[in-house]
């Protein structure tokens, strides 16, 4: 692109935030009752979270798999796709990531979720439940109606940021693979919001940045751990 | 569309505008008012008259498969005509904008009056002739009144294309597009060379004043007609404004709300054949077209009209 530097983040927006709020509340009327196994997912990844066991954690990785198929499809693809080329992109990236959640996340060495203690603990938990459960209140916080709002395993926004609370709850080393698709989303989607002039983009944008501070204290720690100790 | 084979009158009038065009001297108005209709202007090349305001569909076009949204679109452009528009500018670069229009145009039955403005926007010099042919299948017409190489996007292979395909009769204008004073230089290099292209759509409006320093007079000077994008800068212009009360002197331009003293500014510079707002709203559409009746500013009043929204 010439004369990159007089682009702005609204250059490059191309629908006006009713024809994609619309979009959204058609995409509701066109899914429904998905929403009610979508949800049902997310309300049992939490439920399981109580107790870890490896088999526990196969089958929230095989829920992560088949809702990052399902929106990537359904949402991306099909939808998204018909006002925003770009979307065409998004879809593949995100039959990826369910790709990733069956292969990493059911084999040797897949992660069990849980909640430990600690700030790790805290901002996992904070996202998976933001994701699930309170995301569909920014509808009517920013005066949209109810029909409009996201909702978990449906919309791709609530699904990333409840995905990278669970992967931050993931025990043992945090899987830069699983984790990029779903923040490369976040940061995606906050530009977009912003450039609609929504004040919501802060919430995938936090989100976001949380997670990578959070990935990368915790590779700090791994690494301080591992180094012997000082000789006296 | 205008699907006629370029006449002996227009073919007269085109020599006399070309001749015209060159005598030009700034702020000359050379604009038509037809009792009825809208205030049009010649192309330059061809002599055709085209109203003053044209539709611009980017964003507000792109609605996707949403029913109810493609019926507002064909309701804007139902007005746009009835108002006495033609030119309609779209691209494939905005989304869906281009099969909604073709939608519009089924619904209303192909109106004759359209002048079908669209761009072709590729990277490759060979793939434009296969985006041309779905862009004219997604709008749904013969030809194209005029095709525009957007953002001069390899232009140099496109623009061998549209005039291969003018020389053919399967177009009638070539134009080329920039917008936000972005390539300007390049713009002039290619004005200026020959064969001479027939469009420029360039960034025009109260604020954004680069174009008339050079490319406006050079259009004047090669007889090239002007198409002026962004005239809101996609409604940001407008909204600030609009904080402001209407200027006293706007009664004097016959203009009667801020979106008609900013087209007014735009069309009643000599060397713009046509500004394209677009907007999702009949009663904006209305508006606009409005913009194309009564007085125009003089020269003196367009710098006063100026230094006014400057100060705002
Ligand atoms: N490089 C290029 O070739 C290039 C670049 C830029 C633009 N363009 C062309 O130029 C066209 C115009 O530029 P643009 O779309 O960027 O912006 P624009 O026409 O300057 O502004 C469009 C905005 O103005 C609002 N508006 C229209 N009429 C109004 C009225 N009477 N009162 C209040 N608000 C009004 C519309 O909102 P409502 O929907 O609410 O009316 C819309 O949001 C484009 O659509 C495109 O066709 C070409």
């Amino acid at each position: 692109m010439s004369e990159w530097w007089s682009y702005t983040l609204s250059d490059f927006l191309m629908f006006s935030p009713r024809t994609y709020y619309r979009l959204l509340e058609r995409h509701h009327a066109a899914v429904w009752p998905a929403h009610v196994a979508a949800l049902g997912f997310g309300v049992t990844s939490l439920a399981l979270l109580r107790r870890p066991t490896p088999a526990r954690g196969r089958v929230i990785s095989v829920m992560l798999a088949v809702l990052w198929a399902w929106v990537g499809w359904t949402f991306l693809w099909r939808r998204y796709g018909t006002i925003n080329p770009a979307a065409a992109y998004g879809a593949p990236a995100f039959a990826l990531e369910a790709a990733l959640f069956l292969w990493l996340g059911t084999g040797p060495g897949r992660p069990r979720y849980e909640v430990s203690r600690g700030a790790a603990g805290g901002l996992g938990l904070a996202l998976a439940v933001v994701g699930v459960a309170l995301y569909p209140a920014l509808a009517p916080l920013s005066g949209r109606p109810w029909r409009q709002a996201e909702v978990f395993g449906i919309a791709p926004d609530p699904t990333a940021i409840a995905t990278l609370g669970l992967l931050v709850l993931a025990s043992g080393r945090l899987r830069w693979e699983l984790l990029a698709v779903p923040i490369l989303w976040c940061s995606v989607s906050a530009a977009t919001l912003w450039a609609m002039g929504a004040a919501e983009a802060i919430v995938p944008a936090l989100a976001a940045l949380l997670v990578v501070a959070s990935a990368a204290m915790s590779g700090r720690t791994a690494l301080a751990l591992q180094r012997p100790p000082p000789e006296n | 569309m205008h699907d006629e084979p370029i006449n002996r009158r227009a073919a007269l009038g085109a020599i006399a505008a070309a001749a015209g065009a060159a005598a030009l001297r700034p702020f000359e108005t050379v604009a038509h008012a037809t009792p009825a209709g809208p205030i049009t202007r010649p192309i330059p090349s061809t002599g055709e008259e085209l109203p003053v305001i044209g539709l611009g569909t980017w964003i507000t076009f792109n609605v996707g498969d949403d029913a109810e949204l493609r019926d507002e679109c064909a309701a804007v452009m139902r007005a746009f005509f009835a108002a006495g528009g033609r030119l309609i500018d779209s691209s494939p670069m905005y989304g869906s904008a281009q099969p909604v229009i073709g939608y519009g145009l089924t619904r209303l039955g192909r109106p004759a009056a359209l002048f079908a403005a669209d761009k072709v926007w590729i990277g490759s010099g060979d793939r434009g002739p296969g985006q041309i042919e779905e862009s004219r299948r997604q709008w749904g017409v013969r030809r194209f009144d005029l095709l525009q190489v957007h953002n001069l996007l390899a232009w140099e292979d496109h623009l061998a294309t549209l005039l291969a395909m003018k020389e053919a009769g399967r177009l009638r204008h070539v134009g080329i597009s920039t917008s936000e004073g972005r390539r300007h230089a390049e713009v002039e290099k290619i004005m200026a060379s020959r064969p001479i292209v027939d469009f420029v759509q360039v960034t025009y409006n109260v604020l954004d004043r680069e174009a008339e320093r050079r490319i406006l007079p050079l259009a004047q000077d090669r007889g090239i007609a002007v198409i002026a994008n962004r005239p809101f800068r996609q409604g940001d212009l407008i909204r600030s404004v609009e904080r402001h009360p209407l200027p006293a002197w706007s009664a004097e331009i016959g203009a009667t709300s801020w979106a008609q003293v900013l087209l007014k500014f735009i069309i009643s510079h000599p060397a713009v054949t046509c500004a394209i707002p677009a907007t999702s709203q009949v009663a904006h559409v209305r508006e606009n077209l409005g913009a194309a009746t009564g007085p125009l500013p003089d020269a003196a009043m367009r710098r006063r009209m100026a230094a006014h929204v400057e100060a705002l």
